[in-house]
């Protein structure tokens, strides 16, 4: 009745099958994200390509840290750290959702003998100033991807948007070999001696052990310093970055100094408040009242990031279209004025 | 006359805003068509799927029907000289393309003037419906859009291609950069193919042939697959559930269903929990045996044709049995810590930024409980304090636990469930263990005006308190709701104390009982964050609009009786609601018309005195009046009032009504004889003073000015 486990896909397969069809398809095939966060959406590919106006497709596996979502290995369906495969299709071809059924056939599934529905389900992220449009799309009842039209990001409307597909590949892959617990999937067949190594072998110590350390171990006064210093860090960059770009002598200097200056240097930053922000969170250091507060000084930075990204790579264009519009060019003074981070 | 047709395919709208939109689209074309002169002789009908929006409208006319009318142009002295046309004539027969000699001359009460009859020619009904259904399809209303091809051009999810035809006629519009065409698409997976529209008559019977289905078909296939399925279980009956029905008809273009099974084991868990995950996570209808209670199957609706080998089964069945483990993990971690260990934990839970935590709430809402539930007691109403007292104090306590954090729904609920099994206290009666746990379990009830209000007294007073202690904290705060903004749904919290307080029969004034919760914030860290609001006032004006909201609408009186009951007292809802049944019930007979007529009249004339600055008299001098009439009618005042008050206490309104009806033929007696409004200042007030009586003295039930009466006023 169902695909015996000998004849569906491994983990790495299905992941190698899904990257494979996409670079197919034109995207950039990126590695993982080597800082730690919580969601495909976060790392740099996403968040800061998906802003101004190049069109761009990229796909790659995010690992993506949850804290309080773990379960020290003992949930079959819950897990600290879960492996996404993130999408960004900017813009979104016309028939971005058969290209989405197209992977769904490349991976085994002959959707004839299935039931795919998509339902409303909008993605919001406060944390990124960030939020879409879409669906959770659901297999036989199971959601295994959401799909996103992105609308904004970092605060900033998106022009064009782009399509977001996130898979949630440990889950996609019980699906395919048809077992109840994620540590039951196989991650790897040996070709040569058929052996098998399963999720488990290859994840559980990192479930438990990471378990214990957001919930019980980790530090709270040396996790809050982490946060302050990591904020601090981001916001000075982004207050020198603000100077740089009031900076209004001519010539090649201040467009070089600014053209280099490691904004994405500050989002990793960003990106670190945030996790740690989960540790703390997790380890119920974070009282419901704080939980807002906190949330919003990290939007802040990410927001800021988002701003002075588009004034670094974006700014330039605009300037030049409205050189022959007097007014616009008034505006864009103005503009210029305000600080950079709000 | 042609047929038009016009399809909007997009991709998948989201099911609860299939319905108005579909029904949004057929009411602006009917419109569209009205105000173009092109009104079709058929019907308009419309066809809705999760992938389209589509309307029909049978026999329009092929255009405008031709407007002939006549244009005046400059005065015949100037058009004419010598009898030979001028340039101004010329001018004019240019303007309306008329031959000069074909100008007529018309008289006017200015004189004669130039006119010449012209004919405008009705414009094609594809080129007016090309240019105007971009604009009225643009402009649908959504609850939430978006964009995806140019910002600021907005609908609900980006579409993908227009169907626009007047029989075999494509109407050359174009929107979102798309234009109309004849093809269609049918069932996303079991009907790839593009599929071509004949005429518009055809499109129902090719969207089939390409596996879409109509709503009203589709439910019905719904309906009759899940009865048959259904029937292989013996006994069973899947639940009814309309709202989950209407979901699954709005995510599905071709359904059909299976049943699942999920192992008989999980039926330990509370059935609340496993009907949650089912119908809520997963869109499943549940299944019962004949006495109701949950078997260990389920229903779910397929978008496709059907599951033959039960992969599609298999599938979900693994869906739920992990939702279900879940669901079990958390109800066994959150026995590790008891209700009452828990309330502490609520110190950490904030219920609102600047009015604390939920140990905060806890604590006053326990004091708001007791209070009232002394009051009702006084009021001698069975009712438990003690109970009350430890449900208040274990409520909230759920918040805290697994089982509530993965399913926000169930709040309340399972602090209900968890306080019949933990235990609460040493030696705790069961009796009265079960009924902290039914207060608690109904605590958030009524969530709507449809839902029940809690089933017992005390799950009733711990739920008033509750909203009503959220209420004052957010009104003390100045946090009212206004328009469509509510944020914290203080109105239906609101309308859930009034439906309660009717539904229990407590004699509660609403303005006490939000004297009392504003008073459980005194000297908190709370108070410190207060607005100088006018606390009593916006609050009475608030559970006033709620009281009327309750009576017209879920109680289904008129607004008149309505306002005339409130209008006297808007305090004590369960007397609101009897004075509004008996003036309900009376206002249909002739005497109590003529007595509304009767009264209002009384206070047009009082009003019109004043305005006048007459003097009324203190009090009626029996003596001073003149006409039989009004001796009659004065003497018969007092037994009628005290024949009314006594009915009145005793919440006999009806009764009392009547007896003020008795007074009709005096009253009509009275106006027929006497002129209130004489010279004779003595008189006058003394005359005024009667009325003033009456007005006031028959005004204790409802003001009856405010009733609408079919007669007509006499004195207008």
């Amino acid at each position: 009745m169902t695909s015996s486990n000998s004849n569906s896909l491994t983990f790495q397969e299905l992941i190698l099958k899904l990257q494979a069809f996409y670079a197919e398809r034109g995207a950039v095939i990126q590695p993982s994200y080597d800082v730690e966060v919580g969601a495909g959406t976060m790392a740099p590919e996403t968040f800061l390509r998906v802003l101004g106006p190049n069109p761009y497709k990229v796909a790659y596996v995010q690992p993506s840290r949850r804290p309080a979502d773990g379960r020290y290995g003992e949930n079959p369906n819950r897990l600290f750290k879960h492996l996404q495969l993130q999408v960004i299709l900017k813009p979104p071809p016309e028939n971005v959702q058969e290209l989405y059924l197209e992977s769904l056939a490349t991976i085994g599934i002959d959707l004839r003998q299935h039931d795919i529905k998509f339902e409303e389900d909008n993605w919001e992220s406060p944390t990124l100033g960030a939020w879409g449009i879409g669906w959770q799309v659901m297999l036989d009842g199971l959601e295994v991807t959401q799909f996103t039209y992105f609308q904004q990001c970092g605060g900033v409307d998106l022009d064009p948007i782009s399509a977001e597909l996130t898979y949630g590949l440990e889950r996609l892959c019980a699906f395919l070999q048809d077992v109840d617990s994620i540590y039951d999937i196989v991650w790897a067949r040996d070709p040569k001696t058929g052996r098998e190594v399963k999720y488990g072998e290859v994840r559980l110590a990192d479930e438990q052990q990471f378990s214990v350390y957001n919930f019980e171990m980790a530090d709270v006064q040396k996790t809050w310093k982490h946060f302050e210093l990591c904020e601090a860090e981001c916001k000075a960059l982004l207050d020198r970055y603000s100077v740089l770009a009031k900076d209004k002598t001519e010539g090649d200097g201040i467009a070089r100094e600014k053209s280099r200056f490691p904004l994405l240097g500050a989002y990793d930053q960003c990106l670190k408040c945030s996790h740690y922000f989960n540790i703390l969170d997790a380890r119920g250091a974070i009282s419901v009242t704080e939980r807002v507060g906190v949330i919003a000084r990290v939007r802040a930075l990410a927001v800021g990031i988002a701003k002075a990204w588009m004034d670094q790579h974006y700014a330039s264009e605009k300037t030049t279209k409205s050189t022959d519009a007097p007014k616009a060019a008034a505006n864009e003074k103005r503009n210029k004025l305000e600080p950079v981070v709000t | 006359m042609p047929d038009f047709l016009l399809e909007i395919g997009c991709e998948e709208i989201p099911a609860r805003m299939i319905d108005a939109a579909a029904q949004e689209l057929h009411e602006r074309l009917q419109a569209l068509l009205q105000r173009e002169r092109l009104a079709p002789t058929g019907e308009i009908s419309h066809l809705d799927t999760p992938r389209r929006l589509a309307v029909l409208a049978s026999g329009l006319p092929i255009s405008q029907p031709d407007i002939t009318e006549q244009v005046n142009g400059p005065s015949a002295q100037i058009a004419y000289k010598d009898g030979q046309p001028t340039p101004a004539a010329h001018a004019f027969a240019k303007k309306v393309g008329v031959d000069v000699g074909r100008l007529e001359k018309v008289s006017t009460p200015k004189g004669e003037y130039l006119a010449a009859t012209i004919t405008r020619k009705g414009r094609s009904a594809s080129e007016i419906l090309a240019e105007t259904l971009p604009k009225e399809i643009s402009t649908l209303y959504w609850p939430k859009n978006m964009y995806w091809r140019k910002r600021g051009e907005l609908f609900v999810r980006p579409v993908r291609w227009l169907v626009a035809m007047l029989d075999e006629e494509v109407v050359p519009l174009a929107l979102f950069g798309i234009a109309a065409g004849k093809t269609t698409r049918g069932h996303r997976i079991i009907s790839r193919e593009a599929v071509t529209i004949s005429k518009p008559s055809a499109y129902v019977e090719t969207l089939r042939g390409a596996k879409v289905l109509a709503a009203p078909e589709r439910e019905h296939v719904i309906r009759k697959a899940l009865d048959a399925a259904t029937r292989t279980i013996p006994g069973a009956r899947w639940r009814e559930d309309k709202p989950l029905v209407s979901t699954v008809v709005n995510l599905t273009e071709f359904p059909s269903v299976i049943l699942g099974s999920f192992d008989p084991e999980f039926l330990d868990l509370p059935e609340e929990v496993l009907v949650t995950v089912m119908r809520d996570h997963q869109k499943y209808f549940a299944i019962e045996d004949a006495d109701g209670k949950l078997l260990p199957h389920f229903l779910a609706v397929l978008n496709t044709v059907g599951d033959s080998d039960g992969l599609i089964r298999h599938g979900n069945e693994r869906v739920l049995r992990a939702r279900f483990n879940d669901a079990r993990f958390f109800w066994k971690t959150d026995q590790k810590q008891t209700l009452r260990q828990r309330v502490d934990l609520l110190r950490n839970v904030t219920f609102q930024k600047d009015l604390g935590s939920y140990y905060d709430k806890t604590l006053r809402v326990q004091h708001l409980a007791s209070s009232l539930s002394e009051t009702v007691k006084q009021n001698g109403i069975a009712i438990r304090p003690g109970v009350v007292h430890k449900a208040a104090l274990l409520a909230k306590a759920d918040l805290t636990t697994e089982l509530v954090k993965e399913f926000t729904e169930l709040q309340g609920i399972v602090g209900g469930l968890y306080a019949r099994v933990q235990q609460l206290d040493d030696d705790l009666r069961p009796d009265v263990q079960l009924a902290i746990s039914h207060a608690i379990y109904d605590h958030y009830k009524p969530e709507s005006m449809e839902d029940a209000a809690p089933a017992t007294v005390e799950g009733a007073v711990l739920s008033i308190a509750d909203k009503a202690d959220s209420i004052a904290g957010m009104f003390a705060l100045g946090l009212i709701p206004s328009g469509s903004k509510d944020p914290f749904a203080l109105r239906r919290q609101a309308n859930g104390i009034v439906k309660t307080i009717a539904e229990h029969k407590l004699q509660l004034r609403l303005s006490e009982i939000m004297a009392d919760a504003r008073i459980r914030y005194n000297r908190s860290e709370a108070e410190k964050k207060f607005s100088n609001v006018v606390y009593a006032q916006s609050v009475r004006a608030f559970f006033r609009e709620r009281l009327e909201f309750y009576l017209k609408d879920a109680r289904g009186y008129a607004y008149d009786v309505v306002s005339a009951v409130l209008a006297v007292d808007a305090d004590d809802v369960v007397d609101a609601a009897a004075r509004a049944e008996a003036v309900s019930k009376v206002r249909g007979s002739v005497d109590f018309e003529s007595i509304s007529i009767a009264l209002k009249r009384m206070k047009n004339i009082l009003r019109q005195a004043s305005e006048k600055t007459k003097l009324i008299a203190m009090r009626v001098d029996v003596a001073g009046l003149q006409e039989e009439s009004e001796k009659e009618l004065t003497a018969l005042i007092p037994p009628t009032v005290l024949a009314v008050e006594k009915l009145g206490a005793a919440h006999d309104y009806e009764g009392a009504l009547l007896e003020i009806a008795k007074l009709r033929p005096p009253i009509d007696r009275f106006f027929d004889k006497v002129m209130v409004m004489v010279d004779d200042d003595n008189l006058r007030a003394n005359r005024l003073a009667l009325l003033q009586l009456l007005v006031k003295e028959f005004s204790t039930i409802a003001d009856f000015s405010e009733i609408v009466t079919e007669g007509k006023e006499s004195t207008k």
